[in-house]
């Protein structure tokens, strides 16, 4: 899950000059962990090129033939109209060649054209996933928020009707399928009750907000429509919630036992010995160990609500990647598959570069070494 | 000091202590010697109130005339740090890994103390002075795994001090160390002792280093003290049978730990700097 | 004389589980003689609503719901079951052999691992399985492709913990051969934690199955697959009962066999629940 690399070779501090201490101290400090970062920058790099090259290969090492999969029956049937086709869209030259026309274009942030729908891949992704990191983002936010509390008063209350209860609330949240949950909760809350608003990203009589980042609650914000923005946040709030089930399970589940494990350590004990009020002992010494394993689950948890954006989309007819990557796969539309596959696999790398990041910045063994 | 009187624990329906009776005394080292399994830890986390989840204490632990058995949390948490302190076995663990030395040693003093943080921090680097950590400023700001065994243990001790607690239990505080360190620990043991006349609960089953810094010598066996006398009488001239059995299953004297002790502070730094340099 | 289960087996959450486990096992067996209608025959009024006569109610082409919902699990538990197997024997005996030869046998088999694990779950399954061509057997393979590294990881590491102790030594030291070691002292000792991570991965693999199934890359109609079944319900879902007690019967099954995992895991020894911890999501 982590970046793999080499962490050795950072600065050991050594005493700093006698004078401008303070200045010195910031310097070691802040040191360790520019080169921490930039190492770590460097590996997630290395890592997306060779995602490049791996969905190329496996793209390409698909049995179906795309073909098949694009013409209609009876232009399969002519070999000419089946060359020109193949022609048409480089595929009858050596792999090597194609890999390294695909390299080239990708660094022109070219990624091909869709075969679906004619046009330039990159122009589709980039109007789906803003889309998508938008119900994604407000999902792991929820996630985040409700799963570590909920596994935190879990932990405290070990053993005590809390505690039963909100495990057992956790496993059926592991439990339901987010397919079906979306479309139980778009009968009941919109067709039945009517509580929250149809299908789609803001309501069809409004117009959307001008683009600045693609995702509607922060570009009408930023535009001043409160009236989008409420409509946009209405709309999010079922698709999200339903995402959220899962990982809101997952993280009270694994929040309570990262805070069960670090309670019983010693330095707890000694904090307790040392008088400090609870609150301080929860805070700033149970948490803070806590949260290692925690944000490595919750990068875990991004990957499985990008998944999640698969089954969702199609109820809530939200215009995300999700439906665009259902509806490629499919058709076996290979760039803009790729496609999916490089952003996808790109997002994740991110998402994996942030949490080592962050195991950086909270402990500092990993940062000191 | 501290009395412990009849002091009986239970975890989960066995008897952990069966009537245990203790005392300290101002500026006395008092060991607690046993092998595992004797309860002497028990007794030393029964003091701050530290026992495991489920367990129930009964009897008197009088901190001065006050019943520390009977004290609401609010009270015990003013004890604890405050009046009564305690340094845990294995510094590796005790001592918190995310947060500054600094931090470790000046967050009770601003809760208990009241102290601002140029303050806090001028007394953390004087403590850490005391207990003999060299560049006291910039160790101030490094974290634990950056120090060796013995100056993590040292640090452990320096946190303890910090809110000058009138009681110290030190549970089993050189177990965990290297050999050539523990003398230079219970030699800084003994001197604060000494300094700032402390009550000190020592509980160790290593009989060498009790004989090399106690006063008072305590022995337990099955949650029950079973001797206790000044240290020279109970190591040379036992009572009990058990002490008796005790002493014999030593290998030969245990000199080179006192007498280790006897050397002059120089050895002191030498030792710690050597190991500085093998473990940091 | 009776034999009791173990004080840990007690639990409620496991009865529960355990319970409903064996229901759904049974009805998997006995659906030709449990269910009132055949699940393929379309001749009962359409989309009429639950009542007597048929219970679940019907869908679009007339067919009775619960007959369906029944004849079900004769597809997809005893698949999901195959399927489990099937990714703990290929990952546990890639990670084994990773974790026991070690070198470039360890790195490669760990850098696809790594490989897989660089992408979201369902969307890989989705590729793999739309790459495929669309089936029910296509689907457990791209289900197959996305679980195995997690069991591989794992193995490898109870594989790197045990093999280095002593038993394991002195075994090839009296002359076992690598084979023997294997079987005799390594694998006893990484088979239980790798049995709990299989109990807790059913209700997962079904949720990936069907939810392949649901997007159209799984089971083929008019196969009563449940995750087919309510995609079938979504085009009519104001008849709410097409695709309801489809999900239904996911959800019972998933979370019953996730109460006896989840029991499973806390009857084990503390040490080896570490193990699986980071994985046994």
């Amino acid at each position: 899950m982590t970046v793999s690399g080499d962490v050795s070779g950072a600065d050991t501090p050594g005493p700093p000059p006698a004078a401008a201490q303070r200045g010195g101290r910031a310097r070691v400090r802040r040191h360790p962990l520019a080169r921490f970062l930039l190492r770590r920058v460097l590996i997630a790099i290395l890592l997306a090129w060779g995602i490049t090259l791996v969905t190329f290969v496996l793209t390409n090492l698909v049995p179906g033939d795309p073909a098949a999969a694009n013409l209609g029956q009876r232009a399969l049937g002519d070999p000419a109209i089946v060359a020109q086709w193949r022609q048409e869209h480089g595929l009858d030259k050596p792999l090597p060649q194609q890999y390294l026309i695909h390299l080239g274009g990708l660094l022109h942030g070219d990624l091909g054209t869709s075969q679906q729908s004619h046009r330039p891949v990159s122009q589709d992704l980039a109007e789906t996933v803003p889309a998508t990191l938008e119900l994604a983002g407000a999902a792991i936010v929820v996630s985040l928020v409700l799963g570590v509390a909920f596994g935190v008063v879990a932990a405290l209350r070990r053993d005590r009707l809390t505690d039963h209860a909100l495990r057992v609330l956790s496993l059926i949240g592991i439990s339901v399928p987010t397919f079906w949950l979306a479309l139980v909760a778009f009968y009941v809350f919109f067709y039945r009750l009517q509580i929250t608003p149809g299908s789609g990203r803001i309501d069809p009589g409004l117009t959307a907000p001008p683009p600045v980042t693609g995702l509607a609650t922060v570009d009408s914000a930023l535009a001043g429509q409160w009236d989008v923005f409420a409509s946009a946040v209405g709309h999010l709030l079922t698709p999200a919630l339903v995402l959220a089930l899962y990982t809101i399970g997952l993280l009270t589940r694994f929040t309570r036992s990262a805070v069960l494990e670090v309670l019983g350590q010693d330095y707890v004990r000694a904090a307790r010995a040392k008088g400090l009020p609870g609150r301080v002992i929860l805070f700033r010494y149970v948490l803070r160990s806590a949260l290692v394993p925690i944000i490595t689950v919750a990068g875990l948890a991004f990957g499985s609500l990008l998944s999640g954006t698969v089954l969702v989309e199609a109820i809530f007819a939200w215009p995300g990647v999700g439906q665009y990557a259902y509806k490629s796969a499919t058709t076996l539309d290979l760039p803009a598959v790729m496609g999916v596959g490089l952003v996808v696999g790109g997002v994740y790398l991110v998402i994996n570069l942030i949490v080592d990041v962050l195991y950086g910045v909270i402990d500092p063994r990993v940062r000191l070494q | 000091m501290l009395d412990i009187t009849d002091l009986r624990v239970a975890i989960g329906g066995r008897d952990v202590l069966g009537g245990v009776h203790l005392s300290l005394r101002q500026g006395q080292v008092h060991g607690l010697a046993g092998e595992s399994g004797s309860g002497k830890t028990m007794t030393g986390l029964a003091v701050l109130g530290l026992l495991p989840h489920g367990a129930r204490a009964t009897g008197t632990i009088a901190l001065e005339g006050r019943d520390l058995l009977g004290l609401p949390q609010k009270e015990l948490n003013k004890v604890r740090g405050g009046e009564v302190a305690m340094v845990f076995q294995d510094p590796a663990t005790s001592l918190h890994p995310m947060l500054t030395v600094g931090r470790q040693l000046t967050e009770h003093m601003r809760h208990h103390l009241k102290l601002g943080r140029a303050e806090a921090r001028e007394r953390a680097v004087e403590l850490l002075g005391k207990v003999r950590i060299p560049g006291p400023s910039e160790a101030f700001g490094r974290y634990p795994h950056q120090f060796s065994g013995g100056m993590r243990q040292r640090i452990a001790i320096a946190i303890a001090l910090a809110c000058e607690p009138k009681v110290l239990i030190a549970d089993e505080p050189t177990t965990a160390l290297d050999v050539t360190v523990q003398a230079g620990v219970l030699r800084l043991l003994r001197g604060l002792c000494d300094d700032l006349g402390l009550a000190v609960l020592l509980v160790t089953h290593d009989l060498g280093v009790m004989s090399a810094v106690a006063d008072q010598v305590s022995v337990m066996k099955d949650g029950l003290v079973v001797e206790t006398g000044p240290r020279a009488e109970v190591l040379r001239a036992p009572s009990h049978p058990y002490t008796r059995s005790l002493l014999d299953s030593l290998p030969d004297a245990p000199a080179p730990l006192a007498a280790g002790l006897a050397d002059g502070a120089a050895e002191d730094s030498q030792e710690d700097r050597r190991a500085d340099g093998e473990s940091a | 004389m009776t034999r009791r289960l173990p004080e840990a087996w007690r639990q409620p959450l496991a009865i529960v589980g355990g319970v409903v486990a064996l229901a759904w096992l049974v009805i998997a067996l006995a659906a030709p003689w449990l269910a009132p209608h055949d699940p393929l025959a379309q001749d009962l009024p359409r989309l009429a609503a639950p009542g007597p006569g048929h219970w679940f109610g019907t869908d679009q082409l007339g067919r009775d719901i619960l007959s369906r919902v029944l004849y079900g699990a004769r597809v997809s538990i005893p698949l999901t079951l195959m399927l489990v197997a099937l990714s703990v024997l290929v990952g546990g005996l890639l990670g084994a052999c990773a974790g026991y030869f070690g070198r470039w046998v360890d790195e490669t088999i760990m850098r696809v691992a790594d490989l897989v694990f660089a992408f979201p779950t369902v969307i890989l399954a989705m590729v793999v399985a739309a790459a495929l061509g669309a089936s029910l057997t296509n689907a457990v393979l791209a289900v197959l492709v996305v679980a195995w590294p997690a069991y591989a990881r794992v193995t490898r590491g109870l594989v790197l913990g045990v093999r280095e102790r002593e038993f394991v030594l002195s075994g090839r030291l009296l002359g076992f051969s690598v084979w023997r070691s294997l079987r005799v002292d390594v694998l006893p000792n990484v088979t239980g934690p790798v049995l709990v991570l299989a109990t807790l991965d059913i209700g997962t693999a079904l949720l990936l199955l069907s939810g392949l199934s649901f997007l159209g890359l799984g089971a083929k109609p008019p196969s009563p697959e449940w995750g087919a079944m309510v995609a079938g319900g979504v085009e009519v879902f104001d008849s709410w009962w097409v695709a309801t007690f489809p999900g239904l019967a996911i959800l019972t099954v998933v979370l019953a066999f996730n109460f006896l995992g989840d029991t499973l895991r806390d009857a084990l020894d503390p040490r080896t629940a570490r193990a699986i911890k980071e994985r046994a999501l």
